[in-house]
């Protein structure tokens, strides 16, 4: 028999790590056959289902980093190790990390958006020699919101790796970079520029002026990469919510490459 | 093979046919239609002829046979998820060659879009069995030959009803020993080749990104207002929603449904955070009429819209579609004459 797409299988937290007071990484008891970026419908029966990336994957888990925001993430908040949630995918296309092999990789990520580049960082933190250079440049609204500080620390130890991290306000404890993604830009080394990857994910606004800025520095199109966020109800190209032309973003998406995505018109 | 059947002997046949099939067609309800003494066509079951209206367009078309407005996909019980279950009931359709042409636009999305197959839309359609009426004339919105979807070759059975007898071509085997008594005839079913109104659906190539932002669609944005009518009436929009209702006697139990969504509707886009794309009318008129009569057919090569003139007729705006196609073939005139 065909499996049912829609029927979400029960999956056990494992763990639950808070990463802000609002988002909280989720470890689920799951085998899944993962591609970096891909996202899974998450499911609370009765209350509804939404679209999560995959943030770092194993052989037996995966991670879903969730920012309690409505109705179902408010749900997701109230329940414990050993609860269940409803997961059916994963969805999508996912980054084409083969690509980025040998290369100086860019990821800029604002916000929430780190979530579904996590574990191509992850990745390459493992394999060093898969790449020639990592150049992580990282923004939140403000140090409280700043995701996944363990690993960002993590990261910076690493000898093949850059960090600049950036908050658009600070406050009385933070001693770090205040300003949007956007003014960090010119920070980062241009100088083989054919060798270059960007990965550029955050909020509509964050992924259009920081792809502009690196497009300054005479980055063409087909060296950016970007993931999209839209309404989603099916994740399978049925219910339509998604769709920009004539392209479904939980099919052919989320992960564009720029010359793609910027012809996409809402 | 064609027969004729006296008007008197159908409603034999039709009382064969239900044995095996639930019987849908147009059926006119008196005086429940929008204005006072107007009547209301809509599709229904069945059983004589005499409840068949052969002469007027529904105000929705018949894709809910295939496509409910909610629909159970599953139940909750519990972690468990239970599978609503396929009531399993053959269906024969009463219909026009655009709706038969609609359903091929829907069987599109639902069975080869995406990576698999839509199981709940692939169950119903399976079981659906079309009985094409003929239709030579038309109504004053039609414009299915400007989208050459006047003609189908797909049907079980071709009718057409005069005062005396019903003549009907029957291409499905499994449906001939219901008119074997029947006297054969030579009859073929004949198409409309010309509609009152006509347009031209522009070429793939003349729709540029440009064309987004003409001021064409802005007039929309003050006339339109949202209601949605159109994505309802229409045979070809295909996009729900997914809703979960937990029961009020036992809140373990519970469904999920889908219900049927529209893109001219608020809230079509919206997300978390209130992050919301096409937020004028106007937008969600051009993301319509480009998904109708453009991004469809690059997709699947062949154009979406039908032109069943459904979504003209039940606008409160009086928005004609076929206008609107009009307007970006104008559009795409200037745009090159300035290029
Ligand atoms: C590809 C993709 C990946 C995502 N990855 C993450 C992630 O890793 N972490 C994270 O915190 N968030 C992520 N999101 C956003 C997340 O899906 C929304 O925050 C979530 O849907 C909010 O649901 P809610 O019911 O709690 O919110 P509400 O605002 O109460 O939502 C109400 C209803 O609107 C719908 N809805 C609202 N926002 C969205 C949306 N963005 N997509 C689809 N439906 C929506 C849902 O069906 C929901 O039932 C992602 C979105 C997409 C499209
Ligand atoms: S029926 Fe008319 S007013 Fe209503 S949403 Fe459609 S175009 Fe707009
Ligand atoms: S004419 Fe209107 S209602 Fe009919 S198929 Fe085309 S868009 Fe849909
Ligand atoms: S999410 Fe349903 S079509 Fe993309």
């Amino acid at each position: 028999m065909v499996k049912n797409p829609y029927i979400p299988t029960a999956v056990e937290i494992i763990s639950i790590r808070p990463e802000s007071e609002v988002d909280y990484t989720y470890r689920l008891a799951i085998d899944l056959d993962v591609d970096n970026g891909q996202f899974v419908e998450v499911s609370i029966p009765k209350v509804g289902e939404c679209p999560i990336s995959v943030s770092d994957f194993g052989n037996d888990y995966i991670d879903l980093t969730i920012r309690h925001v409505g109705k179902v993430t408010n749900q997701i908040a109230n329940l414990e190790v050993g609860d269940k949630l409803g997961i059916r995918g994963p969805y999508g296309n996912g980054f084409p990390i083969e690509e980025y092999q040998g290369k100086d990789l860019v990821i800029a990520a604002g916000g929430t958006g780190l979530a579904p580049v996590k574990s191509i960082i992850n990745h390459f933190y493992r394999n060093p020699e898969e790449i020639n250079s990592l150049t992580l440049l990282l923004g939140f609204r403000n140090p409280a919101n700043i995701l996944f500080a363990d690993e960002i620390a993590k990261w910076e130890e690493a000898d093949h790796i850059d960090v600049i991290l950036t908050v658009d306000e600070g406050d009385e404890e933070w001693a770090g970079n205040v300003g949007l993604v956007t003014g960090f830009v010119e920070q980062i080394n241009f100088t083989d520029l054919a060798n270059k990857e960007v990965v550029i994910v955050g909020p509509p606004i964050m992924m259009k002026f920081t792809s502009l800025e690196f497009m300054k520095h005479d980055i063409k199109e087909e060296q950016i990469w970007v993931s999209f966020e839209r309404k989603m109800s099916c994740g399978i190209g049925k219910c339509g919510h998604c769709k920009m032309d004539d392209t479904y973003i939980c099919v052919e998406g989320p992960v564009f490459n720029y010359t793609k995505a910027k012809n996409l018109v809402d | 093979m064609s027969y004729r059947v006296k008007r008197s002997e159908f409603d034999d046949i039709l009382s064969k046919l239900q044995e095996d099939y639930k019987i849908y067609a147009p059926t006119r309800k008196k005086d429940k239609g929008t204005f006072s003494d107007t009547d209301l066509v809509l599709y229904d079951r069945v059983s004589s002829l005499e409840e068949i209206d052969f002469n007027s367009k529904t105000k929705y078309s018949p894709k809910e046979v295939v496509f409910p407005i909610t629909q159970t996909l599953f139940y909750f019980n519990g972690d468990e998820y239970i599978e609503a279950e396929d009531k399993g009931e053959k269906v024969l359709v009463f219909l026009r060659p655009c709706e038969v042409n609609a359903f091929k636009r829907l069987d599109k999305i639902f069975l080869e879009n995406g990576p698999q197959e839509d199981i709940y839309y692939k169950r119903l359609r399976e079981k659906v069995k079309f009985v094409v009426m003929e239709c030579t004339e038309g109504f004053d919105s039609c414009f299915c030959v400007s989208m050459g979807t006047n003609e189908t070759e797909d049907y079980s059975i071709f009718i057409k009803v005069s005062d005396e007898e019903v003549f009907c071509e029957i291409k499905d085997e499994k449906l001939t020993e219901v008119f074997a008594d029947q006297e054969s005839t030579d009859y073929t079913p004949e198409f409309i080749q010309e509609n009152k109104q006509q347009v031209e659906v522009p070429a793939l190539e003349d729709i540029t990104t440009d064309l987004f932002d003409s001021e064409i669609w802005k007039e929309y944005s003050k006339r339109c207002i949202g209601c949605g009518r159109c994505n309802t009436v229409c045979p070809t929009c295909s996009c729900w929603t997914m809703q979960d209702i937990s029961y009020q006697d036992n809140e373990n139990i519970g469904e999920r449904r889908r219900v049927w969504a529209g893109c001219h509707i608020d809230g079509y886009t919206e997300m978390a955070g209130g992050h919301d794309f096409r937020t004028t009318y106007g937008d969600r008129m051009r993301f319509k009429t480009l998904h109708k009569i453009y991004d469809f057919r690059k997709r699947f090569d062949i154009d979406m819209c039908v032109g069943c003139g459904r979504c003209e007729d039940v606008c409160p705006q009086y928005i004609s579609f076929v206008g609107a196609i009009k307007k970006l073939n104008q559009a795409i005139k200037e745009e090159k004459n300035n290029g």
